[in-house]
């Protein structure tokens, strides 16, 4: 209830502040409503979306899985710790566009080039949180697994992700806003679709409304992945803890 | 913080080091386990290897209900077995509960299945049942000591209860205070099942005139 009463709130500023600014700086939501219906009858709201979409999925899981090795790794061992430590510090304050221009250089205007960018640029964030998550492993619980002889594979699995899921949860989260955000610079950058080229052209011809109907729309699409799979995948994870004794 | 101690346990012998706190018994299980490898001196295990051990707290993954706890650890095990096992440790109700939904003393008892469940050559035991009251102590003792003998476990028990050992055990080795040392062997001969209050009243007078004969 309170949650519609605050998006009807935010709704109502945006038409005051339409009504205030003008429709070319700032169209009414019913416009920005009829432009995205526009596009998706066209069918290129769903070719741009999709091709935006892809790149968020393959840059996360990339940069999901290699940041969440590196970090348990850098966690677990502290020689490890103490050389991966500098690189990590350095690529934590390198500035995303700096990635993405080099890449576009060295790698050709290429889809590959375009997501090793994103990844390279959300890896040094899951490190930091998984490493987090690695440091806080129960050091009882790696006894039982010494004590009772469980394989590698079985105790990753089942003893120490278990552990690290809160973790990982929270790096998706913040993980899967960085690489959408990341996505549209690499797109507006060198490539031929996508939210982020559309949002190009659109900035080029001063067109707001298709501005603000691209985003929506692909704010529309994260939302609709977090309630759908980042929520259920949450509840699952900590379904152990919810149920009192 | 041990230093000069030696013995051995025979195949399906239930041995009991009792020492006060802090002399050194939970390090020595730990090196026993190969948890704690910074020692000298030499160590024989079972051929197998195959260890089960019960941690002074119980230990469990939590998110994995009792069912899966045990099964994490001895996936092979069938299923009649694990019922058998769950029955003599009155855990058959709980078996889909977790373990954060249990009482400490059902935990411990789940722990203790864990480590039965393997079919271990050595179970080791530290302080299994410390804080839990009397009766329900005495209770788990009973039903240790049942599959203990059925399945003659070679198992080395440790605690600074002695009614603990006297219950348990075949043999007790008596540890000093730190630094470790084997003050004195006491064997009980009288089986488990069998031990009447006048046995372990006599037990317990063995162990205090060989505590007093050190002394």
């Amino acid at each position: 209830m309170l949650r519609l009463v605050s998006l009807a709130l935010f709704i109502g500023a945006w038409f005051l502040g339409s009504w205030l600014a003008g429709e070319q700086m700032l169209p009414a939501p019913t416009t920005v409503l009829a432009a995205i219906l526009v596009e998706a009858r066209s069918g290129d709201l769903f070719i741009h979306l999709g091709a935006t979409l892809a790149r968020v999925f393959f840059a996360f899981v990339l940069a999901m899985a290699v940041g969440a090795a590196i970090g348990l790794l850098m966690g677990r061992h502290a020689l490890a710790d103490r050389l991966g430590d500098p690189w990590l510090v350095v690529l934590l304050n390198l500035p995303a566009l700096v990635i993405i221009v080099l890449a576009y250089v060295w790698g050709g205007l290429t889809e590959i080039a375009a997501i090793l960018a994103v990844a390279i640029n959300k890896v040094p964030n899951a490190i930091v949180t998984i490493r987090e998550g690695a440091r806080a492993l129960d050091p009882a619980l790696d006894d039982v697994v010494r004590v009772f002889a469980i394989s590698r594979w079985k105790a990753l699995r089942h003893v120490v992700m278990p552990q690290l899921a809160p973790y990982v949860a929270a790096a998706s989260r913040s993980g899967l806003s960085l690489v959408w955000k990341i996505v549209l610079v690499v797109e507006l950058l060198g490539r031929p679709n996508g939210v982020g080229f559309e949002i190009g052209v659109a900035f080029q011809l001063f067109d707001v409304t298709r501005i603000l109907a691209y985003a929506l729309a692909f704010v529309a699409v994260v939302l609709a992945i977090e309630i759908l799979l980042v929520q259920p995948f949450e509840r699952r994870a900590s379904r152990w803890r919810v149920r009192p004794a | 913080m041990l230093r000069d101690i030696s013995f051995s346990l025979r195949q399906g012998e239930v041995a009991a080091l009792v020492g006060p706190s802090g002399c050194g018994k939970t390090t020595m299980l730990r090196i026993i386990a190969g948890l704690d490898r910074d020692y000298e001196g030499t160590l024989r295990r079972p051929a197998s290897g195959r260890l089960g051990m019960v941690f002074q707290e119980p230990r469990l993954l939590p998110w994995r209900s009792v069912d899966d706890n045990v099964r994490l650890v001895a996936p092979a095990i069938d299923d009649d077995e694990l019922v058998t096992l769950f029955d003599v440790l009155e855990l058959g109700l709980h078996r889909t509960h977790y373990p954060g939904e249990l009482s400490l003393g059902l935990a411990r008892r789940v722990a203790l299945a864990r480590a039965l469940a393997v079919s271990p050559e050595l179970l080791l035991l530290d302080e299994p049942f410390v804080s839990l009251d009397e009766a329900l102590a005495a209770r788990l003792r009973d039903a240790l000591a049942k599959l203990v003998d059925r399945r003659a476990v070679t198992t080395l028990l440790v605690t600074h209860d002695i009614d603990e050992a006297v219950g348990l055990a075949d043999r007790i080795l008596l540890l000093s205070a730190r630094p470790a040392q084997v003050l004195a062997e006491v064997p009980i001969l009288t089986p488990r099942g069998a031990r009447t209050g006048n046995d372990l009243a006599s037990v317990k007078a063995a162990i205090a005139s060989r505590l007093a004969a050190v002394a």
